[in-house]
Protein backbone atom coordinates (compact mmCIF):
# COMPACT_ATOMS: atom_id res chain seq x y z
CA UNK A 1 0.00 0.00 0.00
CA UNK A 2 1.23 2.97 -0.73
CA UNK A 3 2.66 5.01 2.10
CA UNK A 4 0.53 8.52 1.80
CA UNK A 5 2.13 11.14 3.65
CA UNK A 6 -0.83 12.50 5.13
CA UNK A 7 -2.24 9.36 6.63
CA UNK A 8 0.96 8.80 8.48
CA UNK A 9 0.66 12.18 9.89
CA UNK A 10 -2.68 12.32 10.48
CA UNK A 11 -2.51 8.56 12.21
CA UNK A 12 0.73 9.44 14.70
CA UNK A 13 0.00 13.02 15.43
CA UNK A 14 -3.88 12.50 16.43
CA UNK A 15 -2.31 9.58 18.24
CA UNK A 16 -0.01 11.46 20.27
CA UNK A 17 -2.80 13.71 20.65
CA UNK A 18 -5.23 11.74 21.83
CA UNK A 19 -2.86 9.76 24.03
CA UNK A 20 -1.17 13.10 25.89
CA UNK A 21 -4.94 14.38 26.34
CA UNK A 22 -6.31 11.03 28.05
CA UNK A 23 -3.04 11.31 30.63
CA UNK A 24 -4.23 15.27 30.70
CA UNK A 25 -7.68 14.25 32.06
CA UNK A 26 -6.54 11.86 34.39
CA UNK A 27 -4.29 14.28 36.16
CA UNK A 28 -0.93 13.23 35.16
CA UNK A 29 -0.03 17.22 34.77
CA UNK A 30 -0.91 19.50 37.71
CA UNK A 31 -3.43 22.28 35.72
CA UNK A 32 -4.47 24.45 38.37
CA UNK A 33 -2.68 27.40 36.95
CA UNK A 34 -5.53 28.59 34.52
CA UNK A 35 -2.66 29.84 32.23
CA UNK A 36 -1.14 26.60 32.29
CA UNK A 37 -4.81 25.01 30.68
CA UNK A 38 -5.52 26.91 28.63
CA UNK A 39 -1.66 26.74 26.72
CA UNK A 40 -1.59 22.91 27.35
CA UNK A 41 -4.90 22.39 26.08
CA UNK A 42 -4.89 24.52 23.35
CA UNK A 43 -1.81 22.45 22.22
CA UNK A 44 -3.40 19.03 22.89
CA UNK A 45 -6.35 20.05 21.22
CA UNK A 46 -3.99 21.71 17.86
CA UNK A 47 -2.25 18.29 17.51
CA UNK A 48 -5.50 16.54 17.40
CA UNK A 49 -6.89 18.98 14.70
CA UNK A 50 -3.36 18.88 12.65
CA UNK A 51 -3.78 15.67 12.25
CA UNK A 52 -7.58 15.30 11.61
CA UNK A 53 -6.84 17.88 9.04
CA UNK A 54 -3.95 16.57 7.43
CA UNK A 55 -6.25 13.11 6.95
CA UNK A 56 -8.02 15.47 4.91
CA UNK A 57 -5.47 16.67 2.47
CA UNK A 58 -5.31 13.46 0.22
CA UNK A 59 -9.32 13.53 -0.37
CA UNK A 60 -10.58 14.63 -3.79
CA UNK A 61 -12.96 16.33 -2.37
CA UNK A 62 -12.14 18.05 0.97
CA UNK A 63 -15.12 20.74 1.10
CA UNK A 64 -17.34 17.62 1.91
CA UNK A 65 -15.74 16.09 4.50
CA UNK A 66 -18.30 16.76 7.07
CA UNK A 67 -20.15 14.07 4.95
CA UNK A 68 -17.90 11.39 6.72
CA UNK A 69 -19.53 12.06 9.77
CA UNK A 70 -22.89 10.58 8.73
CA UNK A 71 -22.67 6.64 8.33
CA UNK A 72 -21.07 6.11 11.70
CA UNK A 73 -23.58 2.91 11.76
CA UNK A 74 -21.35 0.76 9.34
CA UNK A 75 -18.00 2.58 8.89
CA UNK A 76 -14.66 2.72 11.07
CA UNK A 77 -13.85 6.00 9.01
CA UNK A 78 -16.94 7.53 9.80
CA UNK A 79 -16.94 6.41 13.55
CA UNK A 80 -13.40 8.01 13.64
CA UNK A 81 -14.52 11.42 12.68
CA UNK A 82 -17.23 11.54 14.99
CA UNK A 83 -15.71 10.18 17.99
CA UNK A 84 -12.86 12.88 17.32
CA UNK A 85 -15.11 15.71 17.43
CA UNK A 86 -17.05 14.36 20.41
CA UNK A 87 -13.58 13.70 22.34
CA UNK A 88 -12.54 17.54 21.14
CA UNK A 89 -15.67 18.58 22.66
CA UNK A 90 -15.88 17.07 25.39
CA UNK A 91 -12.32 18.05 26.42
CA UNK A 92 -13.45 21.40 26.02
CA UNK A 93 -16.10 20.75 28.46
CA UNK A 94 -13.68 19.56 30.47
CA UNK A 95 -11.33 22.55 30.62
CA UNK A 96 -14.30 24.99 31.04
CA UNK A 97 -15.12 22.84 34.30
CA UNK A 98 -11.83 23.09 35.57
CA UNK A 99 -11.66 26.70 35.63
CA UNK A 100 -15.09 27.20 36.97
CA UNK A 101 -15.01 24.15 39.82
CA UNK A 102 -11.57 22.33 39.85
CA UNK A 103 -11.26 19.06 39.29
CA UNK A 104 -13.87 17.90 37.30
CA UNK A 105 -15.58 14.52 39.42
CA UNK A 106 -12.93 11.43 38.34
CA UNK A 107 -15.81 9.45 36.61
CA UNK A 108 -16.08 12.36 34.16
CA UNK A 109 -12.74 12.33 33.44
CA UNK A 110 -12.70 8.56 33.22
CA UNK A 111 -15.17 8.30 30.71
CA UNK A 112 -13.50 11.27 28.51
CA UNK A 113 -10.33 9.19 28.37
CA UNK A 114 -12.07 6.25 27.29
CA UNK A 115 -13.59 8.11 25.02
CA UNK A 116 -10.62 9.11 23.56
CA UNK A 117 -9.28 5.62 23.65
CA UNK A 118 -12.10 4.19 21.60
CA UNK A 119 -11.44 7.26 18.95
CA UNK A 120 -7.85 5.83 18.55
CA UNK A 121 -9.09 2.31 18.36
CA UNK A 122 -11.67 3.52 15.53
CA UNK A 123 -8.40 4.71 13.87
CA UNK A 124 -6.91 1.61 14.14
CA UNK A 125 -10.15 -0.06 12.77
CA UNK A 126 -10.68 1.83 9.49
CA UNK A 127 -7.19 -0.15 8.68
CA UNK A 128 -7.84 -3.50 10.77
CA UNK A 129 -11.06 -4.36 9.29
CA UNK A 130 -10.00 -4.70 5.97
CA UNK A 131 -9.85 -8.59 5.41
CA UNK A 132 -7.85 -7.13 1.99
CA UNK A 133 -5.19 -6.77 3.62
CA UNK A 134 -3.69 -9.58 5.28
CA UNK A 135 -1.13 -7.89 7.63
CA UNK A 136 -3.55 -5.13 8.76
CA UNK A 137 -6.24 -7.61 9.91
CA UNK A 138 -5.25 -8.70 13.00
CA UNK A 139 -6.23 -8.21 16.79
CA UNK A 140 -3.21 -7.59 17.77
CA UNK A 141 -3.24 -3.87 15.14
CA UNK A 142 -5.67 -1.75 17.03
CA UNK A 143 -3.28 -2.85 20.41
CA UNK A 144 0.01 -0.98 18.44
CA UNK A 145 -2.15 2.29 17.74
CA UNK A 146 -3.39 2.26 21.29
CA UNK A 147 0.06 1.59 22.71
CA UNK A 148 1.85 3.87 20.39
CA UNK A 149 -0.90 6.94 21.58
CA UNK A 150 -0.60 5.98 25.29
CA UNK A 151 3.36 5.97 24.81
CA UNK A 152 4.16 9.15 22.76
CA UNK A 153 1.28 10.80 25.48
CA UNK A 154 3.36 10.15 28.56
CA UNK A 155 6.56 11.08 26.61
CA UNK A 156 4.53 14.42 25.57
CA UNK A 157 3.50 14.76 29.27
CA UNK A 158 7.15 14.69 30.74
CA UNK A 159 7.87 17.29 28.20
CA UNK A 160 4.87 19.49 29.27
CA UNK A 161 5.71 18.20 33.10
CA UNK A 162 9.64 19.88 32.63
CA UNK A 163 8.24 23.10 30.56
CA UNK A 164 5.62 23.95 33.60
CA UNK A 165 8.51 23.10 35.97
CA UNK A 166 6.57 21.05 37.26
CA UNK A 167 8.37 17.70 39.53
CA UNK A 168 8.90 14.62 37.54
CA UNK A 169 8.85 11.45 39.79
CA UNK A 170 11.00 8.48 39.74
CA UNK A 171 8.18 6.56 39.20
CA UNK A 172 6.38 8.32 36.32
CA UNK A 173 9.87 8.10 34.50
CA UNK A 174 10.16 4.56 35.04
CA UNK A 175 6.21 4.26 34.01
CA UNK A 176 7.30 6.16 30.74
CA UNK A 177 10.45 3.97 30.13
CA UNK A 178 8.19 0.76 30.61
CA UNK A 179 5.55 2.27 28.52
CA UNK A 180 7.45 3.25 25.59
CA UNK A 181 9.39 -0.35 25.76
CA UNK A 182 6.13 -2.33 25.58
CA UNK A 183 4.33 -0.48 22.78
CA UNK A 184 7.46 -1.57 20.74
CA UNK A 185 7.50 -5.01 22.58
CA UNK A 186 3.89 -5.19 20.94
CA UNK A 187 5.01 -4.11 17.56
CA UNK A 188 7.85 -6.24 17.22
CA UNK A 189 5.08 -9.23 18.13
CA UNK A 190 2.91 -7.65 15.22
CA UNK A 191 5.47 -7.52 13.22
CA UNK A 192 6.27 -11.62 13.68
CA UNK A 193 2.43 -12.42 13.60
CA UNK A 194 0.42 -10.15 11.78
CA UNK A 195 -0.12 -11.07 7.71
CA UNK A 196 2.19 -14.40 8.41
CA UNK A 197 -0.76 -16.97 7.79
CA UNK A 198 -2.05 -14.77 4.85
CA UNK A 199 -5.27 -14.13 3.45
CA UNK A 200 -5.86 -17.30 1.53
CA UNK A 201 -6.21 -15.67 -1.36
CA UNK A 202 -3.98 -16.50 -4.50
CA UNK A 203 -3.90 -16.15 -8.40
CA UNK A 204 -5.85 -20.13 -8.32
CA UNK A 205 -8.95 -18.33 -6.36
CA UNK A 206 -8.90 -14.78 -7.89
CA UNK A 207 -9.15 -16.51 -10.92
CA UNK A 208 -10.45 -19.77 -10.34
CA UNK A 209 -8.43 -21.97 -13.06
CA UNK A 210 -6.53 -23.43 -10.22
CA UNK A 211 -7.90 -27.29 -11.27
CA UNK A 212 -5.83 -26.37 -14.42
CA UNK A 213 -2.85 -26.28 -12.74
CA UNK A 214 -0.45 -23.54 -12.09
CA UNK A 215 -1.86 -20.05 -12.73
CA UNK A 216 0.82 -17.16 -14.08
CA UNK A 217 -0.12 -13.68 -15.61
CA UNK A 218 1.48 -13.42 -19.04
CA UNK A 219 0.08 -9.89 -19.84
CA UNK A 220 -1.53 -7.27 -17.70
CA UNK A 221 -4.54 -5.38 -18.87
CA UNK A 222 -3.09 -2.11 -19.18
CA UNK A 223 0.72 -1.11 -20.50
CA UNK A 224 1.04 1.63 -17.75
CA UNK A 225 0.76 2.03 -14.16
CA UNK A 226 -2.72 2.75 -13.67
CA UNK A 227 -4.84 4.13 -9.92
CA UNK A 228 -4.62 0.50 -8.60
CA UNK A 229 -1.35 -0.08 -9.28
CA UNK A 230 -0.14 3.27 -8.02
CA UNK A 231 -2.17 2.92 -4.69
CA UNK A 232 -2.07 -0.88 -3.71
CA UNK A 233 0.68 -2.30 -5.61
CA UNK A 234 3.51 -0.19 -3.56
CA UNK A 235 5.48 -2.58 -1.48
CA UNK A 236 8.65 -1.57 -0.01
CA UNK A 237 12.12 -4.62 -0.58
CA UNK A 238 12.06 -7.01 2.13
CA UNK A 239 15.89 -5.94 2.73
CA UNK A 240 14.75 -1.83 3.42
CA UNK A 241 12.21 -3.04 5.56
CA UNK A 242 14.50 -4.90 7.94
CA UNK A 243 16.93 -2.21 7.94
CA UNK A 244 13.84 0.50 8.53
CA UNK A 245 12.25 -1.82 11.37
CA UNK A 246 15.77 -1.72 13.13
CA UNK A 247 16.52 2.28 12.70
CA UNK A 248 12.69 2.79 13.87
CA UNK A 249 13.38 0.78 17.31
CA UNK A 250 16.53 2.54 17.65
CA UNK A 251 15.18 5.90 17.09
CA UNK A 252 11.93 5.55 18.40
CA UNK A 253 12.78 3.01 21.42
CA UNK A 254 16.26 2.22 22.25
CA UNK A 255 17.21 6.29 21.92
CA UNK A 256 13.91 7.97 23.79
CA UNK A 257 14.57 5.16 26.83
CA UNK A 258 18.25 5.46 26.95
CA UNK A 259 17.72 9.42 27.39
CA UNK A 260 15.25 9.22 30.03
CA UNK A 261 17.08 6.71 31.81
CA UNK A 262 20.50 8.11 32.10
CA UNK A 263 19.69 12.54 31.88
CA UNK A 264 16.26 12.87 32.35
CA UNK A 265 14.54 16.37 33.65
CA UNK A 266 16.19 18.76 31.45
CA UNK A 267 13.46 20.14 29.30
CA UNK A 268 15.29 19.45 26.49
CA UNK A 269 16.58 16.71 26.15
CA UNK A 270 13.00 14.95 27.17
CA UNK A 271 11.85 16.97 24.39
CA UNK A 272 14.27 15.98 22.10
CA UNK A 273 13.51 12.23 23.40
CA UNK A 274 9.87 13.24 22.26
CA UNK A 275 10.86 14.25 18.68
CA UNK A 276 12.76 11.16 18.22
CA UNK A 277 10.07 8.99 20.01
CA UNK A 278 7.70 10.55 17.16
CA UNK A 279 10.39 9.68 14.24
CA UNK A 280 10.22 5.91 15.04
CA UNK A 281 6.49 6.02 15.00
CA UNK A 282 6.72 8.15 12.04
CA UNK A 283 9.08 5.56 10.66
CA UNK A 284 6.86 2.27 11.91
CA UNK A 285 4.09 3.88 10.25
CA UNK A 286 5.59 4.31 7.03
CA UNK A 287 6.45 0.80 7.05
CA UNK A 288 2.63 -0.45 7.98
CA UNK A 289 1.46 1.06 4.64
CA UNK A 290 4.79 0.05 2.44
CA UNK A 291 5.04 -3.56 3.80
CA UNK A 292 0.87 -4.40 3.36
CA UNK A 293 -0.21 -5.92 0.58
CA UNK A 294 -3.18 -5.77 -1.19
CA UNK A 295 -4.72 -8.61 -2.74
CA UNK A 296 -5.55 -6.54 -5.85
CA UNK A 297 -1.97 -7.45 -6.38
CA UNK A 298 -2.42 -10.77 -7.31
CA UNK A 299 -4.51 -10.39 -10.51
CA UNK A 300 -1.27 -8.47 -11.39
CA UNK A 301 0.96 -11.74 -10.94
CA UNK A 302 2.37 -11.22 -7.30
CA UNK A 303 2.52 -14.21 -5.09
CA UNK A 304 1.32 -13.65 -1.93
CA UNK B 1 -27.06 4.88 3.95
CA UNK B 2 -23.64 2.30 3.90
CA UNK B 3 -25.41 -0.17 5.58
CA UNK B 4 -26.29 -2.77 3.07
CA UNK B 5 -30.00 -3.07 2.26
CA UNK B 6 -31.55 -6.76 2.85
CA UNK B 7 -31.04 -9.24 0.02
CA UNK B 8 -32.66 -8.28 -2.89
CA UNK B 9 -34.78 -10.74 -4.57
CA UNK B 10 -33.56 -9.51 -8.14
CA UNK B 11 -29.93 -9.89 -8.57
CA UNK B 12 -28.29 -8.29 -11.48
CA UNK B 13 -25.12 -9.42 -12.73
CA UNK B 14 -23.12 -10.76 -15.86
CA UNK B 15 -21.75 -13.91 -16.33
CA UNK B 16 -18.11 -13.98 -18.32
CA UNK B 17 -17.57 -17.40 -20.41
CA UNK B 18 -13.57 -17.50 -19.89
CA UNK B 19 -13.55 -20.38 -22.39
CA UNK B 20 -14.92 -17.93 -24.94
CA UNK B 21 -13.31 -14.44 -24.26
CA UNK B 22 -10.75 -13.93 -26.65
CA UNK B 23 -9.10 -10.73 -24.68
CA UNK B 24 -10.20 -8.36 -27.52
CA UNK B 25 -10.68 -5.72 -26.01
CA UNK B 26 -14.15 -4.50 -27.43
CA UNK B 27 -15.84 -4.57 -24.95
CA UNK B 28 -13.09 -2.34 -22.35
CA UNK B 29 -13.55 0.36 -25.58
CA UNK B 30 -17.31 0.55 -25.62
CA UNK B 31 -17.30 0.36 -21.51
CA UNK B 32 -15.61 3.64 -21.38
CA UNK B 33 -17.00 4.71 -24.41
CA UNK B 34 -21.10 4.91 -22.93
CA UNK B 35 -19.68 5.62 -19.36
CA UNK B 36 -17.39 8.25 -20.25
CA UNK B 37 -20.59 10.38 -21.20
CA UNK B 38 -23.37 8.56 -19.19
CA UNK B 39 -23.61 8.65 -15.12
CA UNK B 40 -21.60 11.04 -13.66
CA UNK B 41 -18.67 12.49 -14.50
CA UNK B 42 -16.46 11.45 -17.52
CA UNK B 43 -13.96 8.95 -17.19
CA UNK B 44 -10.63 10.74 -17.53
CA UNK B 45 -7.37 9.98 -18.87
CA UNK B 46 -4.10 11.52 -18.19
CA UNK B 47 -1.18 11.86 -20.29
CA UNK B 48 -3.25 10.41 -22.99
CA UNK B 49 -0.67 10.35 -26.02
CA UNK B 50 2.42 10.75 -23.29
CA UNK B 51 5.05 7.79 -22.22
CA UNK B 52 2.79 6.76 -19.47
CA UNK B 53 -0.58 7.24 -20.27
CA UNK B 54 -3.04 6.26 -17.24
CA UNK B 55 -6.94 7.08 -16.61
CA UNK B 56 -10.10 5.60 -14.76
CA UNK B 57 -11.45 2.55 -16.82
CA UNK B 58 -14.36 0.05 -15.44
CA UNK B 59 -13.53 -3.16 -16.81
CA UNK B 60 -9.85 -4.71 -17.64
CA UNK B 61 -8.92 -7.40 -19.20
CA UNK B 62 -5.94 -9.74 -17.99
CA UNK B 63 -4.52 -12.75 -19.70
CA UNK B 64 -3.37 -15.80 -17.63
CA UNK B 65 -1.75 -19.13 -18.52
CA UNK B 66 -3.27 -21.68 -16.48
CA UNK B 67 -1.41 -25.20 -16.79
CA UNK B 68 1.64 -26.71 -17.76
CA UNK B 69 3.44 -28.31 -20.62
CA UNK B 70 1.22 -29.08 -23.58
CA UNK B 71 -2.22 -28.91 -21.68
CA UNK B 72 -1.11 -25.24 -20.82
CA UNK B 73 -4.15 -22.64 -22.20
CA UNK B 74 -4.21 -19.10 -22.50
CA UNK B 75 -6.72 -17.58 -20.59
CA UNK B 76 -8.50 -14.55 -21.16
CA UNK B 77 -10.05 -13.00 -18.22
CA UNK B 78 -12.19 -9.31 -17.99
CA UNK B 79 -12.33 -7.86 -14.55
CA UNK B 80 -14.86 -5.21 -13.13
CA UNK B 81 -17.49 -5.07 -10.35
CA UNK B 82 -19.20 -8.17 -9.42
CA UNK B 83 -21.88 -6.32 -7.40
CA UNK B 84 -21.02 -8.34 -4.10
CA UNK B 85 -24.07 -9.33 -1.88
CA UNK B 86 -21.89 -8.37 1.11
CA UNK B 87 -20.38 -5.49 -0.24
CA UNK B 88 -17.36 -4.21 2.07
CA UNK B 89 -16.97 -1.16 -0.49
CA UNK B 90 -20.32 0.21 1.10
CA UNK B 91 -19.97 -0.90 4.38
CA UNK B 92 -16.65 1.42 4.47
CA UNK B 93 -17.57 4.76 2.92
CA UNK B 94 -18.20 6.99 5.59
CA UNK B 95 -20.45 9.56 3.39
CA UNK B 96 -22.94 7.27 2.16
CA UNK B 97 -21.98 7.94 -1.97
CA UNK B 98 -21.31 3.74 -1.99
CA UNK B 99 -24.53 1.69 -1.71
CA UNK B 100 -25.94 -0.99 -2.62
CA UNK B 101 -29.85 -0.95 -4.35
CA UNK B 102 -32.27 -2.81 -2.65
CA UNK B 103 -34.26 -3.40 -5.98
CA UNK B 104 -32.07 -4.82 -7.79
CA UNK B 105 -28.26 -5.78 -5.81
CA UNK B 106 -26.88 -2.82 -8.22
CA UNK B 107 -23.68 -1.16 -6.15
CA UNK B 108 -23.17 2.79 -7.41
CA UNK B 109 -21.33 5.50 -6.05
CA UNK B 110 -23.27 8.94 -5.71
CA UNK B 111 -20.88 11.28 -7.11
CA UNK B 112 -22.44 13.89 -5.35
CA UNK B 113 -21.26 12.58 -1.91
CA UNK B 114 -17.86 11.10 -2.75
CA UNK B 115 -15.03 12.64 -0.76
CA UNK B 116 -12.68 10.44 -2.65
CA UNK B 117 -11.10 9.07 0.33
CA UNK B 118 -10.40 6.31 -1.44
CA UNK B 119 -11.11 3.41 1.44
CA UNK B 120 -14.00 1.54 -0.78
CA UNK B 121 -11.13 0.78 -3.49
CA UNK B 122 -9.17 -0.25 -0.54
CA UNK B 123 -11.95 -3.00 0.57
CA UNK B 124 -12.44 -4.13 -2.79
CA UNK B 125 -10.50 -7.42 -2.98
CA UNK B 126 -10.66 -7.36 -6.99
CA UNK B 127 -9.76 -3.90 -8.05
CA UNK B 128 -12.97 -3.26 -9.52
CA UNK B 129 -12.94 0.70 -8.11
CA UNK B 130 -10.77 3.26 -9.63
CA UNK B 131 -10.41 7.02 -8.57
CA UNK B 132 -11.23 9.87 -11.69
CA UNK B 133 -8.20 11.73 -12.03
CA UNK B 134 -9.58 14.75 -12.70
CA UNK B 135 -12.88 14.84 -10.68
CA UNK B 136 -11.15 13.27 -7.47
CA UNK B 137 -14.76 10.82 -7.05
CA UNK B 138 -14.72 7.36 -6.81
CA UNK B 139 -15.95 5.04 -9.83
CA UNK B 140 -16.97 1.97 -11.01
CA UNK B 141 -19.11 -0.37 -13.10
CA UNK B 142 -22.82 0.73 -12.56
CA UNK B 143 -24.22 -2.01 -14.87
CA UNK B 144 -24.77 0.68 -17.21
CA UNK B 145 -27.94 1.40 -15.45
CA UNK B 146 -28.30 4.00 -17.76
CA UNK B 147 -29.28 1.36 -20.26
CA UNK B 148 -30.54 -1.14 -18.66
CA UNK B 149 -33.44 0.13 -17.71
CA UNK B 150 -33.53 3.16 -20.40
CA UNK B 151 -36.75 2.46 -22.64
CA UNK B 152 -35.63 4.93 -25.10
CA UNK B 153 -33.25 2.66 -26.54
CA UNK B 154 -34.33 -0.26 -28.76
CA UNK B 155 -34.20 -3.12 -27.09
CA UNK B 156 -31.53 -5.14 -27.80
CA UNK B 157 -29.52 -2.35 -26.37
CA UNK B 158 -31.21 -2.40 -23.10
CA UNK B 159 -27.91 -4.73 -22.26
CA UNK B 160 -24.42 -3.51 -20.25
CA UNK B 161 -21.94 -1.83 -23.19
CA UNK B 162 -19.58 -4.33 -22.74
CA UNK B 163 -22.18 -7.41 -22.93
CA UNK B 164 -23.69 -5.94 -26.44
CA UNK B 165 -20.74 -5.31 -28.21
CA UNK B 166 -18.78 -8.74 -27.81
CA UNK B 167 -17.90 -9.92 -30.67
CA UNK B 168 -18.30 -13.64 -29.20
CA UNK B 169 -20.86 -13.54 -26.78
CA UNK B 170 -18.69 -13.84 -23.55
CA UNK B 171 -20.47 -11.98 -21.76
CA UNK B 172 -24.34 -12.44 -20.38
CA UNK B 173 -26.34 -10.40 -18.90
CA UNK B 174 -29.51 -11.22 -16.53
CA UNK B 175 -30.78 -12.40 -13.18
CA UNK B 176 -28.75 -14.45 -11.08
CA UNK B 177 -31.26 -14.16 -8.38
CA UNK B 178 -33.73 -16.36 -10.51
CA UNK B 179 -32.79 -19.42 -10.75
CA UNK B 180 -34.70 -19.84 -13.83
CA UNK B 181 -33.15 -17.30 -15.60
CA UNK B 182 -31.06 -17.74 -18.75
CA UNK B 183 -27.95 -16.73 -16.86
CA UNK B 184 -28.73 -18.81 -13.61
CA UNK B 185 -29.49 -21.69 -16.21
CA UNK B 186 -26.04 -21.13 -17.93
CA UNK B 187 -24.12 -20.95 -14.48
CA UNK B 188 -25.70 -24.40 -13.21
CA UNK B 189 -24.79 -26.13 -17.10
CA UNK B 190 -21.28 -24.72 -16.73
CA UNK B 191 -20.58 -24.84 -13.14
CA UNK B 192 -20.07 -21.26 -12.94
CA UNK B 193 -17.57 -20.10 -9.68
CA UNK B 194 -16.80 -17.04 -7.48
CA UNK B 195 -13.97 -15.00 -7.62
CA UNK B 196 -11.77 -15.28 -4.43
CA UNK B 197 -14.74 -16.75 -2.58
CA UNK B 198 -12.63 -16.74 0.40
CA UNK B 199 -12.80 -13.04 1.09
CA UNK B 200 -16.50 -13.57 1.60
CA UNK B 201 -17.92 -10.69 -0.15
CA UNK B 202 -20.62 -12.99 -2.21
CA UNK B 203 -19.69 -11.74 -5.68
CA UNK B 204 -23.34 -11.56 -8.33
CA UNK B 205 -20.99 -11.65 -11.11
CA UNK B 206 -19.95 -15.24 -12.35
CA UNK B 207 -17.24 -17.30 -14.83
CA UNK B 208 -17.68 -20.25 -16.47
CA UNK B 209 -14.49 -22.37 -17.00
CA UNK B 210 -12.89 -23.18 -19.83
CA UNK B 211 -14.22 -26.55 -21.05
CA UNK B 212 -12.04 -29.81 -20.70
CA UNK B 213 -9.83 -30.21 -23.77
CA UNK B 214 -11.08 -32.22 -26.44
CA UNK B 215 -8.81 -35.20 -26.70
CA UNK B 216 -7.78 -35.84 -30.17
CA UNK B 217 -7.00 -39.35 -32.00
CA UNK B 218 -2.92 -38.48 -32.30
CA UNK B 219 -2.09 -41.58 -34.84
CA UNK B 220 -1.05 -39.09 -38.02
CA UNK B 221 -3.02 -39.76 -41.04
CA UNK B 222 -1.38 -41.14 -44.20
CA UNK B 223 -2.81 -39.20 -47.24
CA UNK B 224 -0.70 -42.36 -49.37
CA UNK B 225 -2.57 -44.92 -47.86
CA UNK B 226 -5.72 -43.07 -48.10
CA UNK B 227 -4.90 -42.73 -52.07
CA UNK B 228 -4.13 -46.17 -52.10
CA UNK B 229 -7.54 -47.69 -50.52
CA UNK B 230 -9.27 -45.41 -52.91
CA UNK B 231 -11.33 -48.22 -54.80
CA UNK B 232 -13.22 -45.83 -57.89
CA UNK B 233 -16.58 -46.86 -58.81
CA UNK B 234 -18.96 -46.12 -61.89
CA UNK B 235 -17.93 -43.30 -64.36
CA UNK B 236 -14.19 -43.14 -62.81
CA UNK B 237 -13.88 -46.97 -62.79
CA UNK B 238 -13.93 -47.40 -66.21
CA UNK B 239 -11.66 -44.54 -66.69
CA UNK B 240 -9.46 -46.01 -64.75
CA UNK B 241 -9.23 -49.54 -66.31
CA UNK B 242 -9.37 -48.34 -70.02
CA UNK B 243 -6.07 -46.22 -69.16
CA UNK B 244 -4.61 -48.89 -67.62
CA UNK B 245 -5.40 -51.27 -70.85
CA UNK B 246 -3.83 -48.53 -72.25
CA UNK B 247 -0.69 -49.11 -70.25
S1 LIG C 1 -16.45 -6.13 -6.79
FE1 LIG C 1 -15.47 -4.68 -5.41
S2 LIG C 1 -16.45 -2.73 -5.89
FE2 LIG C 1 -17.78 -4.31 -6.72
S3 LIG C 1 -19.27 -4.74 -5.09
FE3 LIG C 1 -17.61 -6.23 -4.86
S4 LIG C 1 -16.24 -5.27 -3.39
FE4 LIG C 1 -17.57 -3.64 -4.15
S1 LIG D 1 -14.01 7.28 -2.19
FE1 LIG D 1 -16.13 8.04 -2.20
S2 LIG D 1 -17.39 6.22 -2.49
FE2 LIG D 1 -15.35 5.52 -1.86
S3 LIG D 1 -15.43 5.29 0.38
FE3 LIG D 1 -14.68 7.36 -0.03
S4 LIG D 1 -16.51 8.65 -0.06
FE4 LIG D 1 -17.21 6.54 -0.26
S1 LIG E 1 -15.45 -8.18 -25.83
FE1 LIG E 1 -15.87 -10.31 -25.28
S2 LIG E 1 -14.20 -11.47 -26.23
FE2 LIG E 1 -13.57 -9.33 -26.25
S3 LIG E 1 -12.37 -9.10 -24.34
FE3 LIG E 1 -14.48 -8.52 -23.84
S4 LIG E 1 -15.43 -10.42 -23.09
FE4 LIG E 1 -13.55 -11.00 -24.13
Amino acid sequence: MRPAWSIIFFTSISGLGFGLAAWLVLGFVDLTNPEHLLVVGVATMALIIAGLLSSTFHLGHPERAWRALTQWRSSWLSREGVLAVLALIAMAVWGLYYIRHGTPPFWASGLIAVLLALTVYATSMIYASLHTVARWHHPLTPVCYLMFAASSGLMAVLSVLAVLGQKIGAPLLLATILMVASAWGVKIIWWQLAGAVGSGSSLATATGLGDLGPVRSIMPPHTSENYLQHEMGFVVARKHAAQLRAIALLVGGVLPMAALFLLAAAPLVLTMALAAHMAGIFIERWLFFAEAKHSVTIYYGDAH
Amino acid sequence: MTSLPEPSAIKLGLVIDLDICVGCQACVVNCKEWNTSGYGAPLSDENAYGENPSGAWLNRVHAYEAGTGADARTVHFPKSCLHCEDAPCVKVCPTGASFKRAEDGIVLVNEEWCIGCGLCAWSCPYGAREMDPSEGVMKKCTLCVDRIYNANLPAEDQVPACVRTCPTNARHFGDLGDPGSDVSRLVAARGGFDLMPEQNTKPVNKYLPPRPRRVADDTPVSLLAMAEDATPSGFWKWVDSTLERLG
